[in-house]
């Protein structure tokens, strides 16, 4: 299967290939994300999911393969393969950019490109207020109306309106994850549940175009998983960001995506819709393994 | 409590004294029983046994003491006296509000007091000078997380800047400028000090926690021993003297046409002191205020983000390169403006007064202040330099004393005596966060 470019495609990933010395923990994976929706990559523990992960947001560099991600609209893939052939990071027309992730340092991943993350095991800044987590993650933004710390060091006025509109973003991102009352309290005081919002929260204060969770639903009872349901399909509606997420929880993964992959041992068995995805029975031989006397059939299937 | 009863004279008590005697001994014979001493065939040992033996009765006795009267179980126990966390971090917080603003007047007004031993102007200056040096390092270790076990070396460079400048540069090439020296190579030294601290931040970037200090701490050493090796520019051992002193302005402290006669005031030698003073005090503010400010700017907050999560700052956009490099270089201006001024101050430099011991000294008054509090590294260098001066008289005893009182702060503080964080920035209502919330920093 080769990936499908539609219409408004926002992230394609060819024949990434993520090598740890004689472990393949990706082999040569491809599929797209389109702009605007929600991009599940599900998976059994193990599957690669957190590698490619790794891999578009910066943190490992793939041993091979290619991580594009457009802004704008999707014309911007029309200059792929020349920017594929040059030396450059990316390339910008307009108010259109095209991004080659695995090209870029991490921190340039998310304040470049925009591509934003969150962690399996929460990183939050523990010792540091609510607010100020959501502070930090607007740093790029503030440090230029700082004047790179020199304007801000006098105390002239442009970066007292910067920080207050700072603020002010930080403030609404808190009223959608009903932590305002909380926002002066340190970060690792707070319940687990409210902790992963405020890990979404943080990640959409800086500007993402693509947001990539990663098991947001992990550790959340029903209930907070029905909340978080909510803020996903949110920040879908309103920001139109798109969302590209790991999740296990299958009531997350099916009823809020638009578009699931599936790995099993580094490979792509399955894409789809969740329907799709749902029913195809090499899926359901890799969560839950096949009758005796159907594995010749499924071999022969899973080796085609 | 499920513990048997202990008898309060029983074979339990009494094995115990005779343990602690025995440790007595073992610990008080070498040290109290055997003395060396100057004689005409050079050095003899002498013994002198007496001491010892009582310090093994008295903790024998007092052991035995303690364990009849005060540990039975519901007694008194020793570790009641150690205060808890939550109620003496609000008292605390409480008594550092009012003990600032008590600290700043006396600090302002300590020369102007009338007749006042110049003793105690020098005892001021040095305690600033290390104020300023702890403010400073504070940048790198208490913000940043990253502890430097080196940062005497950029106060080496600091001093050795301005004594090279001075003494070299500006004689040679610049001669009428000699009165303004001090005020030209205090932000030439500062920014080699920077410059300095940006070289020392590229190796240990990849570096964290103990590799980072094994790092510093070696830097520290390279540049004391080439300022002692490179004899040719350094004058190695001999180090440099002559050095200017720092002038009013151009105004030099001299009894005709100087800053006495300009002003009409009496020639009194003590001028230059208390203007030494003020100029270390306006030295240390300097980096007080600016530390403050930078810590409500993005670029402090990225310091103790990083100090916090470095992988989630990645993840948010923010460099960590130029978050650490900032930090060192940052925390090495100030020292090296501290360097200039002692180099002014004595006159005369040499590799000697930048040993590790100074490193040690400057992270010890961090440490015990609260990592990332200004007051309380204040006071901690105010007892630990201030202290330890003063109390010159107990001589061999002092470390003793010093050691004694480091214990305990670290069982009653662990964190340092200031150790909650205030929040850069607030919603609703300014808290300070607890210290087991904040990160120590592994970088």
């Amino acid at each position: 299967m080769s990936p499908s470019m539609s219409s408004d495609t926002i992230l394609t990933v060819d024949n990434l290939t993520m090598r740890f010395g004689g472990l393949t923990a990706v082999d040569s994976l491809s599929f797209t994300a389109t702009r605007g929706e929600i991009t599940a990559l599900i998976g059994p523990n193990g599957a690669g999911k957190t590698t490619v992960f790794n891999c578009i947001t910066g943190f490992y560099k793939p041993t091979e393969g290619r991580i594009a991600l457009a802004h704008g609209s999707a014309a911007a893939f029309d200059r792929l393969e020349d920017l594929t052939d040059s030396p450059e990071q990316f390339s910008r027309n307009g108010s259109d950019a095209l991004f080659l992730l695995e090209r870029m340092q991490d921190h340039d991943v998310s304040g470049k490109a925009h591509v934003a993350r969150t962690f399996q095991n929460i990183r939050l800044f523990g010792g540091m207020t609510v607010l100020e987590n959501l502070m930090v993650a607007q740093h790029l933004p503030l440090m230029k109306a700082s004047g790179y710390s020199i304007f801000g060091l006098l105390g002239l006025p442009g970066y007292r309106k910067a920080e207050n509109e700072a603020i002010d973003k930080a403030r609404y991102w808190l009223e959608h994850i009903n932590l305002v009352d909380r926002a002066d309290e340190p970060a690792a005081g707070l319940p687990y549940g409210d902790q992963r919002r405020l890990e979404i929260a943080r990640a959409m204060c800086s500007d993402p175009v693509l947001l990539c969770l990663d098991e947001p639903a992990a550790g959340l009872n029903a209930r907070e998983s029905h909340d978080l349901n909510d803020i996903l399909t949110f920040i879908r509606r309103e920001h139109g960001t798109s969302l590209l997420l790991i999740e296990h929880d299958m009531s997350v993964v099916m009823e809020i995506s638009d578009h699931v992959v599936v790995l099993d041992y580094g490979k792509k068995i399955s894409d789809g819709t969740p329907d799709y995805v749902r029913n195809d029975p090499k899926v359901i031989a890799a969560y839950l393994g096949v009758d005796d006397e159907e594995i010749d059939d499924v071999e022969a299937e899973v080796s085609k | 409590m499920s513990s048997p009863a202990r008898q309060p004279f029983g074979l339990a008590a009494l094995k115990d004294a005779a343990i602690a005697a025995l440790i007595t001994l073992g610990l008080f014979a070498p040290v109290m029983g055997l003395r060396t001493a100057q004689d005409n065939s050079g050095l003899t040992i002498v013994e002198n046994w007496w001491p010892v033996l009582v310090a093994v009765a008295v903790v024998f006795f007092g052991r035995l003491i303690l364990n009849a009267f005060f540990w039975s179980d519901n007694g008194f126990k020793v570790t009641d006296l150690i205060p808890r966390g939550e109620a003496t971090a609000k008292v605390g917080e409480t008594l550092a509000k009012l003990l600032a603003p008590v600290l700043i007047i006396v600090a302002i007004g300590l020369p102007l007091i009338p007749g006042l031993d110049r003793y105690y102007i020098d005892l001021g200056i040095l305690v600033l000078t290390y104020v300023m040096l702890g403010w400073g390092l504070n940048i790198v270790v208490g913000l940043a997380g990253l502890l430097d076990l080196g940062y005497v070396a950029f106060y080496a460079v600091g001093a050795y800047s301005f004594a090279l400048i001075a003494t070299v540069v500006i004689p040679n090439y610049a001669p009428g400028l000699e009165l303004w020296a001090f005020w030209i190579c205090l932000p030439l030294a500062g920014l080699l000090a920077a410059f300095w601290g940006i070289i020392l931040g590229f190796p240990v970037l990849r570096l964290r926690g103990d590799y980072l200090a094994i790092v510093t701490l070696a830097f520290g050493e390279i540049i004391r021993i080439v300022l002692l090796n490179w004899y040719e520019f350094t004058g190695g051992p001999n180090g440099i003297n002559r050095i200017p002193d720092a002038t009013f302005f151009g105004l030099e402290f001299k009894r005709n046409n100087g800053f006495a006669d300009f002003f009409g005031l009496d020639y009194s030698s003590t001028q230059k002191f208390i203007f030494l003073y003020y100029l270390i005090l306006v030295l240390a503010f300097l980096t007080n205020f600016a530390t403050i400010r930078l810590r409500r700017l993005p670029i402090g907050r990225a310091w103790e983000a990083m100090r916090e999560d470095e992988i989630a700052c990645r993840s948010l956009g923010l460099s960590i390169v130029k978050t650490k490099l900032t930090a060192f270089a940052l925390g090495a201006m100030f020292g090296g403006f501290a360097g200039s001024f002692f180099a002014t101050k004595q006159g005369f430099i040499s590799p000697e007064s930048f040993s590790f011991i100074e490193s040690a000294n400057i992270l010890a008054i961090v440490v015990l202040g609260g990592m990332g509090s200004q007051l309380g590294i204040a006071i901690a260098a105010l007892v630990m330099v201030g202290g330890f001066e003063y109390f010159r008289e107990f001589e061999q005893y002092r470390m003793l004393v010093f050691g004694l009182a480091m214990v305990l702060i670290m069982i009653w503080r662990p964190r340092g005596l200031i150790s909650s964080r205030t929040a850069t920035v607030f919603l609703k209502e300014k808290k300070t966060v607890s210290a087991d919330m904040v990160a120590e920093g592994r970088g």
